[in-house]
């Protein structure tokens, strides 16, 4: 599978299908110095439903425009986000974020003000 | 680019719709004969998505006070109420609200959508934080486009996910406002209003709460579910509409805050718009007094909601998550939903029909809405035709037990 983070393809591990697919993995809470590998990780497993064809989505992939995901949904997933990682992100933040990194980006820079 | 580009995908979906071969958001009601009925496509057809909840359109009372007033006081009041000045009916009808809820103070509105956008995005500004409940009307999310606020969902009827949030915000500084909804208008599922404002008072936050749907179906009294949870006193601001229950147009805000009056000249959708005719002031107030009177139109109403809801649950509809005004029945897809909305149309009965993106989670639905006037013969009659209509849609499942109805009633 294409790794998020940089687009390269990688080798997929039991231990990640375990993350991705097992519901009780997601709710564990992320350890309280989550990598930014760990948040696009997330991310893109909340997009993954959303991935239109075959093209990977890594950290450039522009939400609204490169995926099948609707305004809506998008504010969806991000409540979910807020949840996993402890932090608030305001609409008019999110409305200004167009990429997986600048998402990744804003929940770090969140989560290093609290 | 065109002006009309940015559209291109709504227009394809539109066109989407509109090659079932009827367009469910142009509906024309060639005549309306009275709260249930109403001539379409040149047909008799029972309106079952109307919001009409006390059937009050009609109310002979009603209808002879908005009459009244226009002999008396004209047609319109041709402004606004900052500028052309207030008739002593809006003051009457603002103390009569005022008075209904028992708070100190009601602004009126010209339509209950301007309301929530001029209060909420007044109320909180530059440095507050506004938290609204994900499942909220347009009129809501609208009015946090146009504040400096920052702004924050949290999941649908969830304390612990506002909590959370409220939580975060910690000590930084600024007001905390919460907005709420007594019903929801796509499922017809009521918020959990005593745990919100536990929430919210353990983190100092004020509530407002838009009793659009509930207004004369819920409480006692019909205030509400503000009423109907015992925390009227808790809510800082209760915004409603007349435009329901109420059977005209118009918005409202009442409050016990001292200093609420401030906002008669801080509320642009107050101070720039044209206020109410007398008509629709004069039938406001008179069906506030009939709502009053006749508690019994709530009962006609919740025993309709029962035997609606309960005749499509034991058929296998998959409904709302609780018994409201508002049914709301899920069906799998778009062109389904829309498919079905219209075999019921051709079988003389009119519902809405919702599809992403009006509705929560991207669900389609079609939406009835209950009347305290639909008799349970009208409700029975819809029963069976969206039974037929679902078996042959291939919605719900097993032989029929009924005949398919289509066409004559």
């Amino acid at each position: 599978m294409p790794d998020p983070g940089t687009g390269e393809q990688l080798l997929r591990t039991a231990h990640q299908l375990i993350v991705e697919n097992d519901d009780v993995a997601n709710t564990l809470e992320l350890p309280r110095l989550a990598s930014r590998l760990d948040v696009i990780r997330e991310i893109c497993r909340h997009l993954a439903p959303y991935q239109a064809g075959e093209r990977p989505i890594v950290g450039a992939t522009v939400i609204a425009k490169d995926l099948t995901i609707d305004s809506l949904a998008i504010m969806d997933m991000v409540m979910e986000l807020e949840d996993s990682f402890d932090v608030s992100i305001p609409m008019n933040v999110v409305a200004e974020i167009h990429t997986v990194d600048q998402l990744a980006d804003t929940i770090l820079d969140l989560r290093a003000k609290r | 680019m065109g002006l009309f580009d940015r559209h291109a995908g709504l227009l394809e979906a539109y066109r989407d719709v509109r090659t079932t071969g009827a367009d469910p958001f142009q509906i024309r009601m060639e005549r309306v004969l009275s709260p249930t009925e109403a001539i379409i496509n040149g047909r008799k057809t029972l309106l079952v998505g109307t919001n009409n909840y006390f059937g009050l359109t009609f109310d002979p009372s009603c209808m002879e006070a908005a009459i009244e007033a226009i002999r008396a006081e004209g047609t319109g009041t041709t402004g606004s109420r900052i500028a052309n000045g207030s008739y002593s009916e809006h003051v009457l009808l603002e103390e009569e609200i005022a008075a209904f809820y028992g708070k100190k103070h009601c602004m009126v509105f010209t339509t209950g959508y301007q309301a929530n956008l001029g209060v909420i995005s007044t109320l909180v500004g530059q440095g507050d934080h506004l938290l609204i409940d994900a499942d909220s009307h347009a009129s809501i999310y609208d009015a946090c486009k146009m504040t400096q606020a920052e702004v924050v969902r949290f999941k649908h009827n969830d304390p612990s996910s506002l909590e959370s949030r409220l939580r975060r915000l910690g000590d930084k500084p600024g007001n905390r406002l919460v907005i709420l909804e007594g019903i929801y208008s796509m499922l017809g599922d009521s918020a959990p209003l005593k745990e919100f404002v536990e929430v919210c008072k353990k983190y100092g936050a004020y509530v407002l709460v838009d009793e659009a749907h509930s207004l004369g179906a819920l409480g006692e009294t019909g205030r509400g579910l503000c009423e109907s949870t015992g925390v009227l006193d808790d809510c800082h601001f209760i915004v409603g509409t007349f435009s329901k229950t109420l059977g005209a147009i118009g918005g409202y805000c009442v409050s016990n805050d001292p200093d609420f009056d401030i906002l008669r000249v801080t509320v642009r959708s107050y101070m720039f718009t044209a206020s109410l005719p007398p008509s629709i002031v004069a039938s406001v107030r008179q069906a506030l007094r009939v709502v009053k009177a006749r508690p019994e139109l709530r009962k006609q109403l919740w025993d309709n909601v029962a035997t609606l809801y309960d005749g499509l649950s034991a058929q296998g509809f998959k409904l709302g998550p609780e018994h409201g005004p508002v049914v709301g029945v899920h069906l799998p897809d778009r062109m389904l939903a829309i498919g079905f909305w219209r075999a019921m149309l051709d079988a003389g009965i009119y519902v809405n029909v919702a599809v992403p993106p009006a509705t929560p989670n991207g669900v389609s639905l079609l939406r009835c809405s209950v009347c305290a006037a639909h008799t349970p013969q009208q409700l029975e009659h819809m029963i069976e035709v969206m039974t037929g209509i679902g078996r042959q849609l291939g919605v719900l499942s097993g032989a029929p037990k009924l005949r398919v109805v289509a066409g004559s009633r």
